[in-house]
């Protein structure tokens, strides 16, 4: 039972702006799904998923955003429509492929939607997928609000068979994770049956082979599409105008920032002197459009996030037809009146629209927004990230780092993608000293573990999640095989791509259907490579860390050490305990024990709190999720833990 | 219950994550969405299992979509599942005309287990936000759903109490027939009876 097939046509739902695209997909007649999880874009298709046996569709969780947008390509190829999602950075990984799809073009109608982090809410990045559009030379479209996520995911599979190429539409955090009442469509009648032809003329587009040769010829016939593109964007309803004929600002917006500029225009009173060209379609732009509306304005205002895509994109069409409408004063990143980084919202908007007109404006009085900032600062404290209660990673890493000091060689751990990131922070000890991209860990371990020949005589070591490890760690640890760099990769097997919502991957017996799928063995993957593989349990301390000093006193060659617990918040452990933990207040002797408060000041659980009435530990029963490793920790054994009854 | 409200009606779910924030917001708006309104609900979560605060933004309107993101100063109610997140949350976007709705069970930040800062007393926390809005009540509602068995339908207890405040336009109808539809028929019982239990701690107050 789910809206996206359930839901009328006709009627209103409360829904998520990535089921709007989800069920936009659907009203196209989509037949494959591809994408790989990752925040804010993982419901498409998660939701697609869960209806596609029922709606006839196949959609899976691909190993990486390349391979995915390759699956979704081959059904295109084979006249049907698809649609690849992912998130911002996913774009870097599939762009390749992407570079050369734009290039031989497609069939079937094929949407590639990256759902962008602006402010980096569930990001480590920051990264822009929309400049991949224009560099790629493919169109990009973008919604400002829930009804035109679906009408132009809807909208985009005719155009991309128009014009037979891939389109881009590029969602944000705050349409894709924000919800809004979206009117449905019909639902098509029957699916396409696949075909591949390849046997007609070589340039022919719709029976010939799928090449991206004679590039010569290729490249000219797709910088013709794109302007043919631009010609069908230049009467398109997805580029709105409201305001007066002869706005004193004219504000060009995009995507969720048109909602911030209308809330700015309105919350400002300026519907007489400000004019909003809210543009759907933002590459290529249609310059005719811009030449009319830049014509009538004075001073033109960008509100986009998060690099100046329109800003810098308009201005240089605006530079060509400047003499026939006259010298404009352009605001925007380039002259500081909107933030080049981070996230935008109303205030920013407000803020800027308030200074260029001139006009005051004060959210709350100036002697209350003093103090409410006082009273924040002083009793708010900012949450820092940390691991869940129960969270193998804590265990992992308390591991790691003790098996470091021992080690007493300065040895580190390269950092990669997932909950674990959080490695680097205090919740993980400051275990990880590198971060940066899927599989970049396991990268950096194999070129820094060829550096014993300049001298370096630090361990190498690096961390991997399960689904991290078939994403991008594979040709890193290949390579390190290879090279035989001196490494050990920690696999932090929490049985599930764990961050973005327990998606499947390739090492588990289920696919995103929920059907049968052959699960592949991570030890045995890396035993074939010729690594030394060892296995434990991380909630196991002692045991583990006297495995893991062994692998490391090794030295030599490139180790695995496989850390298998699942996520305290995986379907199978949330709610479940292992044990009931308690705090004996006869034994925990406080801040007379001697321990420095090793519970507490360095294990920073969130469930093993620190009474300050009583000086002692105490376990906080409501967030307690019964891992029991807290009583490991304890010098003075006065963490008990009992067995718990299984539900 | 109220059905003039002003529009956009703005209103802010926070807390902790794995307090069952994003559910509550759900399920107000989806009863908002009955009543015939346009609702959009801005959610930051992500990370926000991991320990972070948790915040949803809804708007209510008659009229259109507004944006997912309330400004500074225009929360008319604010619904906090943890006491230093009403605090937060207050100062960054209510008014002396803000409606302040708070749970008064902690959930430590991890500097303050470890003793690198201080969690505010009650007392503090009730002061404070005495000097930020002119309406701020408080009930234990995680202490509350632990007598019903499970801490996590204290985010229900405070929906059943925001409807006790009469400031929106639904009804226990509207929350029985959402909740429904939203969880298995077992829990249903002890949703409503966590509903009635936040509106009748309220009315006490």
């Amino acid at each position: 039972m789910s809206v996206l097939t359930n839901g009328k046509s006709g009627e209103e739902y409360l829904v998520m702006g990535n089921d709007a695209i989800a069920r936009g997909a659907l009203e196209a007649g989509v037949s494959v799904a591809a994408g790989y999880p990752g925040t804010p874009s993982s419901e498409i298709i998660e939701n697609l998923a869960r209806i596609a046996p029922d709606a006839g569709l196949y959609v899976e969780w691909s190993v990486n955003e390349k391979v995915a947008l390759e699956v979704a390509a081959a059904a295109s190829f084979a006249g049907l429509r698809s649609i690849c999602t992912m998130k911002q950075n996913g774009v870097n990984v599939a762009s390749d492929f992407l570079l050369h799809l734009g290039i031989s073009g497609t069939r079937g109608g094929m949407v590639i939607v990256p759902c962008d982090d602006p402010g980096a809410l569930s990001s480590i990045n920051e990264g822009e997928s929309r400049h991949f559009a224009r560099l790629l030379e493919i169109p990009l479209i973008e919604p400002g609000d829930f009804q035109e996520a679906l009408e132009m995911t809807r909208w985009a599979f005719d155009l991309s068979e128009e014009l037979r190429m891939p389109v881009m539409m590029r969602s944000v955090t705050r349409l894709s994770h924000a919800s809004g009442n979206v009117r449905f469509g019909p639902l098509p009648g029957a699916a396409r049956s696949a075909r591949f032809e390849y046997d007609g003329p070589f340039l022919d587009p719709l029976t010939g082979p799928m090449v991206t040769m004679p590039v010569p010829v290729r490249h000219k016939n797709q910088q013709e599409k794109i302007r043919k593109a631009e010609a069908i964007f230049e009467t398109s309803p997805f580029n709105t105008y409201e305001g007066p004929e002869q706005p004193e600002v004219l504000i060009i917006t995009c995507s969720a920032c048109s909602l911030y500029s209308r809330e700015a225009v309105k919350e400002l009173g300026l519907g007489e002197r400000a004019g909003i060209l809210k543009l759907g379609t933002t590459w290529p732009l249609p310059k005719k459009l811009l030449k009319s509306r830049l014509a009538a304005a004075e001073k033109i205002l960008f509100v986009e996030e998060v690099l100046p895509f329109l800003e810098e994109n308009v201005m240089a069409a605006a530079a060509g037809f400047m003499g026939e409408t006259g010298l404009k004063r352009f605001y925007g990143k380039a002259d500081g009146t909107i933030p080049e980084s981070g996230e935008l919202n109303p205030d920013i908007v407000i803020a800027a629209l308030a200074k260029i007109t001139g006009t005051q404006y004060e959210p709350v009085a100036h002697e209350y927004a003093r103090t409410a900032q006082e009273i924040a600062s002083k009793h708010a404290t900012v949450r820092d990230l940390t691991f869940c209660p129960g969270c193998p990673h804590r265990a992992s890493f308390w591991i790691i780092h003790n098996v470091l000091e021992l080690d007493n060689r300065k040895g580190f751990v390269c950092g990669d993608i997932g909950c674990y990131t959080l490695g680097l922070l205090p919740c993980g000890f400051g275990t990880l000293k590198t971060s940066h991209s899927m599989g970049s860990g396991t990268g950096l371990a194999s070129g820094f573990g060829q550096l014993r020949r300049f001298g370096m005589e630090q361990p190498v070591l690096t961390v991997s999640g399960d689904s991290t490890f078939f994403h991008a760690v594979i040709p890193a640890m290949v390579n390190a095989a290879h090279h035989g760099s001196d490494i050990i990769l920690a696999l932090l097997d929490n049985a599930g791509t764990a961050m973005t919502g327990f998606q499947s991957h390739p090492g588990m017996p289920v696919n995103a259907q929920g059907e049968g799928a052959v699960p592949l063995d991570i030890s045995e993957i890396c035993r074939s490579l010729g690594a030394a593989v060892e296995t434990s349990d991380p909630f196991d301390l002692e045991g583990t860390e006297r495995k893991f000093l062994a692998l490391l006193e090794r030295g030599k060659g490139t180790r695995v050490m496989v850390l298998k617990q699942p996520c305290a918040l995986s379907p199978e452990r949330k709610g479940k305990k292992l044990y009931e933990v308690r705090v004996d207040p006869a034994k925990c002797l406080g801040d007379d024990c001697g321990c420095g408060r090793i519970c507490t000041r360095v294990f920073r659980c969130p469930a093993l709190v620190w009474d300050r009435d009583a000086g002692r530990a105490r376990v906080d029963e409501v967030l307690c999720a019964g891992c029991g490793v807290c009583s490991s920790v304890c010098t003075n054994g006065a963490i008990l833990r009992e067995e718990a009854a299984q539900k | 219950m109220n059905d003039s409200i002003k529009d956009p009606f703005n209103i802010i779910i926070t807390g902790v994550g794995g307090q069952g924030n994003v559910m509550a917001s759900r399920i107000l708006g989806a009863m908002l969405s009955r009543r015939g309104y346009r609702v959009t609900i801005g959610e930051t979560f992500g990370v926000s299992q991991r320990g972070g605060s948790v915040m949803s933004h809804l708007r209510i309107s008659k009229k259109s979509a507004w944006s997912p993101q309330i400004p500074r100063g225009k929360a008319d109610v604010i619904v906090a599942l943890e006491p230093i997140e009403a605090i937060r949350t207050t100062a960054a976007y209510g008014s002396p005309e803000s409606k302040v709705l708070a749970n008064t069970r902690p959930i430590y930040p991890v500097q303050v287990i470890a003793g690198e800062t201080e969690y505010p007393s009650q007392e503090t926390i009730e002061e404070s936000l005495g000097r930020l809005v002119r309406w701020a009540k408080f009930l234990n509602a995680t202490g509350e759903a632990l007598l019903l068995g499970n801490a996590i339908l204290g985010n229900v207890i405070m929906i059943g109490a925001l409807s006790a405040m009469e400031a929106l336009p639904f009804t226990r109808a509207d929350f029985e027939s959402v909740i429904t539809g939203s969880v298995t028929a077992d829990k249903i019982g002890v949703n409503m009876q966590a509903f009635d239990r936040g509106a009748a701690l309220l009315k006490k107050q």
